[in-house]
């Protein structure tokens, strides 16, 4: 369970992260989505104990960060955004001193070392320098430093970045694996690996957040209206006094063979197409199509983050 | 006292790994033996002096070779957010790489003895002075390592460390000296027992006679310990920047 309350961090002049406040609980994997340098990073880090605040506090199951940061180091794996590693080590033996720094007994690294291999898939890799791993590669190893305690929060950072879409799939599905039972924070500006991978997102831009919700969610929160366009051929005008409140002729043109295409908006989220078929028959029209848009998660973001530009 | 030792060991690898001990154990050696073998065969006293009095002046110079990459590499690539990330405590990394470079130090002054073996066997050296002098040197060296391990602290590129670390120690270094001393006149004369306290090199001389003052101790003590302290301070002050 990560808790972040409020949390503020200014350098300098620029506000980073602005009363920024959420949880992530156990078996929920949540994305922290924002074009760069929304402040994302710089959360994270304050989470790791890497820089503190200047007001708020976050814990990690209960522990605070200002109180007790070792503790929370203990409950958490993290990794940095581009992968820094011991690049002159190779991964047996970083991943073994991860092992000890990390305070598993000595008599249980090698099992350990071997299982993070395994789980990681690094087989191939294990008695080869860091400095000779490909980008995929040294990404898994951080992921494999990050896992060696089998904390109960993981902080990931951009874990996908740099990857080809194979390594990014395998990335995301080991992700998913382990927020079955794990609460995982984890930033990207990708979309698509936000809707994809997490069960929550937040949006945050210049250091606040600007949305929360699961992707369904936030869809629906960003128009507030969904679209349905149809088209029919009959009384145009009758079905159209007979629409209920919610539904707005938006755009109405010819579609040919006596067919008139029309788009409705609707105020009220949940699905009415069966609603809108209905109502076409019992004033004798006929219907040659009927389709429901929601407004996709990109549409939420870039309203939501617009105000960065201005 | 296991996460020091982790961090310790994992340095010393580094530190032994890659090219930078031999190649400072090497060069240290081939300078300290030409010097000191250039001029003993002339003299013929057999006595190390001539050796134990360039040991300042090399330690000046290639004390921050060792020191410059400690933090400052870490900064460079970034694994000091690996690092810190990890539960450890700021002065257990600071005492496990300080230790680490103090060892790659001590293992090159050992590696001198046989100089000493040799003086031995062609003459009747007073052995009080040559250990002292030894005591000496490791005291020294870890003060030196101290303040170059501080402000490798400090900054992310290593030429940087190595030349302020240096520039202080060149200053710690002679300011004791005649050659600054002898400036100090006037009302300025005062001033004079404070600097030649604070001089490297002074308390250096005075363990290399073979007496073991209590005075010189501490001060060596405090000189390692205190940029130790700041490198800690430093540390933790960039978390809150």
């Amino acid at each position: 369970m990560i808790e972040v309350e409020n949390l503020t961090k200014r350098f300098g002049s620029t506000l980073a992260v602005d009363t920024v406040s959420f949880t992530v609980k156990p078996g929920e994997v949540v994305g922290f989505l924002g074009p760069n340098g929304a402040g994302k990073t710089t959360t994270m880090r304050i989470i790791t104990g890497l820089i503190y605040p200047q007001s708020g506090t976050a814990r990690v199951n209960g522990k605070d960060i200002w109180d007790e940061p070792v503790d929370v180091r203990k409950l958490l794996g993290y990794l940095p955004e581009a992968t820094p590693l011991y690049d002159e080590m190779n991964v047996m033996d970083f991943l073994g001193f991860v092992a000890t720094v990390r305070g598993i007994p000595p008599r249980e690294i090698a099992a350990r070392v071997e299982r993070m291999i395994e789980v990681c898939s690094l087989q191939t890799m294990a008695f080869k320098d860091i400095s000779e791993l490909s980008r995929g590669f040294r990404q898994r190893v951080g992921l494999a430093q990050a896992l060696i305690h089998d904390p109960p929060a993981l902080v990931l950072d951009e874990p996908t970045s740099g990857l080809d879409p194979t390594q990014i799939l395998e990335i995301r599905r080991l992700v998913r694996e382990l927020g079955k039972e794990k609460a995982i924070l984890f930033s990207t500006h990708i979309l698509d690996e936000a809707n994809k991978t997490c069960d929550r997102i937040l949006i945050i831009n210049n250091g606040r957040l600007v949305g929360e919700g699961s992707p369904h969610d936030l869809a629906a929160m960003a128009s507030g209206e969904t679209i349905y366009s149809l088209e029919f051929k009959g009384d145009t005008e009758l079905l159209t006094e007979k629409l209920p409140d919610h539904f707005k002729v938006t755009h109405s043109r010819p579609g040919g063979e006596g067919y008139t295409g029309l788009e409705l908006a609707c105020s009220d989220p949940a699905d009415h197409s069966e609603e809108l078929f209905d109502l076409t028959v019992s004033v004798g029209g006929k219907l040659r199509q009927l389709s429901r848009k929601e407004a996709t998660l990109e549409d939420v973001f870039l309203e939501l983050t617009k105000g960065g530009e201005a | 006292m296991r996460h020091v030792l982790a961090i310790y060991r994992k340095e010393l690898r580094l530190y032994f790994d890659s090219p930078i001990a031999y190649i400072f154990i090497v060069v240290f050696l081939a300078i300290t033996s030409w010097l000191f073998f250039r001029t003993f065969f002339l003299i013929r006293v057999a006595s190390m002096r001539s050796f134990f009095a360039i040991i300042p002046w090399l330690c000046m110079f290639f004390i921050p070779a060792v020191s410059m990459r400690l933090w400052a590499e870490e900064r460079k690539t970034g694994s000091n957010e690996l690092l810190m990330s990890w539960p450890l405590q700021e002065w257990e990394v600071v005492l496990g790489k300080y230790l680490a470079a103090l060892t790659v130090y001590v293992v090159t002054i050992i590696l001198t003895t046989p100089l000493a073996i040799v003086v031995g066997a062609l003459g009747s050296p007073e052995w009080g002075v040559i250990v002292g002098s030894y005591l000496g040197c490791i005291f020294l060296g870890a003060a030196i390592l101290a303040i170059g391990t501080f402000i490798s602290s400090l900054t992310s590129n290593q030429i940087v460390a190595f030349i302020v670390s240096v520039i202080i120690v060149a200053g710690l270094t002679i300011v004791g000296q005649p050659l600054v001393t002898m400036f100090l006149q006037g009302p300025l004369t005062v001033l004079v027992p404070y600097a030649e306290w604070l001089g490297l090199a002074n308390h250096f001389s005075s363990i290399s006679r073979g007496v073991i003052d209590s005075r010189d101790i501490i001060y060596y003590i405090l000189l390692a310990a205190l940029p130790l302290y700041l490198t800690v301070k430093s540390i933790q002050a960039s978390k809150v920047g």
